[in-house]
């Protein structure tokens, strides 16, 4: 180690200059801190954090979409692993005022017209039953069985494949009360399904009667229950989690 | 006059105080996404000995119902935390500071010896260089712990894309309880730390701002200048 002989002038000069540029550092990084705090949040769907925050999300959300390969596959379980007791979470947009019975599912086409399909229309399609780890953003996770129509067959079938060359895709509940954002690639991995079936049985009413996504590569909050309408976009559909402060991408 | 010896690298002390606020917030932020399935406590024989966390330190430390902001916070700041880690880690490779922190073949032996003697149940510390064994070990540790706090940190961040990794770690929920384990461990180095730098005293702090430290009046006499008479003493 290296010695030095000063005198006591300078060491009082050396360390009075290190302790200020210590404590000056320290004050800037305290005001820096309150700036990102006191930013408003951006307006549009990707809302409620300060905008610093969302700008690193998005920066986020822009690097695993560069490296999301679809061919990596969310494990899967025999349906012996499946949860009998299925845990319940959110019911926004699941009204008691659902009329099942007129049930349709419209599909919003880039030429502006609805198409309405049965629910025979989506169960003539291969069913895909899958049981995976479906987690939550709150941390927990649980392993489910869920039996439907994969998504991309659903488009490939019904001749939609220029709607799936859009950059998102939209899902909203017959109220219209809560909404989802998936970026396409995610939607059209092959593990994404229209489900209809939980358990082997139709969905119950409380997981989105009568057809609810169920995508493994995003958190739950993108699973929504009770699909009314899908449309698409290249620019971010509206979606309820992302306007308070989730992460859009969501995805894993 | 007064001698003074370099100690800490200017590098070191910027990574070491850019560490700690960053930490803060990891810590701090992470605790925010916690509170929203907060599984983990201490039970020996059914009975729940230490439950992480009581109502009572949420509501002090005002965290509930902020997971939104928590997740915001940590995807952000993550980074700053990886790449200032990463920075420590390679100057300390580069400039061969690694030699005086790598634990040696005496260490592990050595650093009870320095506990037993810093509880004062020992009367003499073994010899040291700029670190000594107990220190070596945990300033060490710390960073093998911050390498297992990015891999379980990626593994539940993208357990699909990084599915490889949260199954060597023993899958997803496994992946989330090490990420906590490992955090209270940082906790913990981090109240002993700050013991031992308010048991090491005023000059040892100082050190770690200015860099050097100053030798001790008496030292400073044994080497007096040449031109005055020692012998006569």
């Amino acid at each position: 180690m290296k010695e030095t002989i000063i005198t006591e002038r300078k060491l009082t000069e050396k360390t009075v200059i290190a302790f200020t540029v210590f404590i000056l550092l320290f004050i800037a990084a305290i005001f820096v801190w309150k700036w990102i705090r006191n930013q408003p949040a951006e307006s549009g769907t990707l809302s409620g954090i300060p905008s610093p925050l969302r700008k690193g999300l998005t920066i986020d959300e822009k690097l695993f979409r560069a490296s999301f390969n679809p061919n990596v596959l969310v494990k899967t379980y025999p349906i012996s692993a499946a949860a009998k007791k299925v845990r319940v979470n959110g019911d926004v947009g699941m009204g008691n005022d659902f009329d099942a019975g007129n049930w349709k599912l419209g599909v919003v086409k880039d030429n502006g017209d609805t198409a309405f399909f049965s629910m025979d229309d989506i169960k003539k399609l291969p069913k895909t039953d899958e049981v995976f780890d479906f987690k939550c953003i709150e941390g927990w996770s649980q392993k489910t069985w869920w039996g439907g129509t994969k998504f991309s067959d659903f488009l490939k079938y019904y001749h939609l494949d220029k709607e799936a060359t859009n950059s998102f895709v939209g899902m909203i509940t017959p109220d219209k009360k809560y909404y989802v954002g998936i970026d396409m690639p995610s939607a059209l991995q092959t593990q994404t399904i229209l489900a209809y079936e939980m358990n082997g049985k139709p969905l119950p009413m409380d997981q989105g009667y009568p057809l609810r996504l169920i995508i493994p590569v995003k958190y739950g909050i993108k699973h929504i229950k009770r699909i009314g309408t899908i449309y698409f976009s290249n620019t971010r559909p509206r979606d309820y989690w992302a306007e308070r402060g989730y992460d859009y991408y969501s995805g894993h | 006059m007064k001698k003074i010896i370099k100690k800490h690298p200017l590098a070191l002390r910027w990574f070491h105080w850019i560490n700690f606020p960053i930490l803060a917030i990891m810590i701090w932020s992470g605790l925010l996404i916690y509170w929203a399935n907060d599984i983990y406590g201490v039970k020996i024989g059914g009975r729940e000995l230490i439950k992480f966390f009581p109502d009572s330190f949420y509501k002090a430390l005002n965290i509930p119902f902020r997971l939104a902001e928590g997740m915001a916070y940590h995807f952000v700041f993550m980074w700053l935390f990886f790449i200032n880690g990463l920075l420590y880690v390679l100057y300390t490779l580069i400039s061969g500071e690694w030699r005086l922190l790598v634990p040696n073949r005496n260490s592990f032996k050595e650093s009870w010896q320095v506990v037993l003697h810093d509880l004062h149940l020992r009367k003499e510390a073994p010899a040291q260089l700029k670190y000594n064994a107990a220190q070596r070990v945990s300033y060490s540790a710390i960073i093998v712990m911050g390498f297992g706090s990015v891999l379980t940190g990626l593994s539940i961040y993208k357990p699909v894309q990084f599915g490889w990794l949260a199954s060597l770690l023993g899958g997803y929920e496994m992946a989330r309880s090490e990420h906590f384990i490992l955090t209270i461990g940082y906790c913990l180095f981090f109240i002993v730390h700050i013991l031992q730098v308010i048991r090491a005293g005023w000059r040892n702090f100082s050190s770690m701002v200015t860099g050097f430290d100053v030798v001790p009046a008496e030292e400073n006499d044994v080497q007096a200048p040449a031109n005055l008479p020692s012998s006569n003493l």
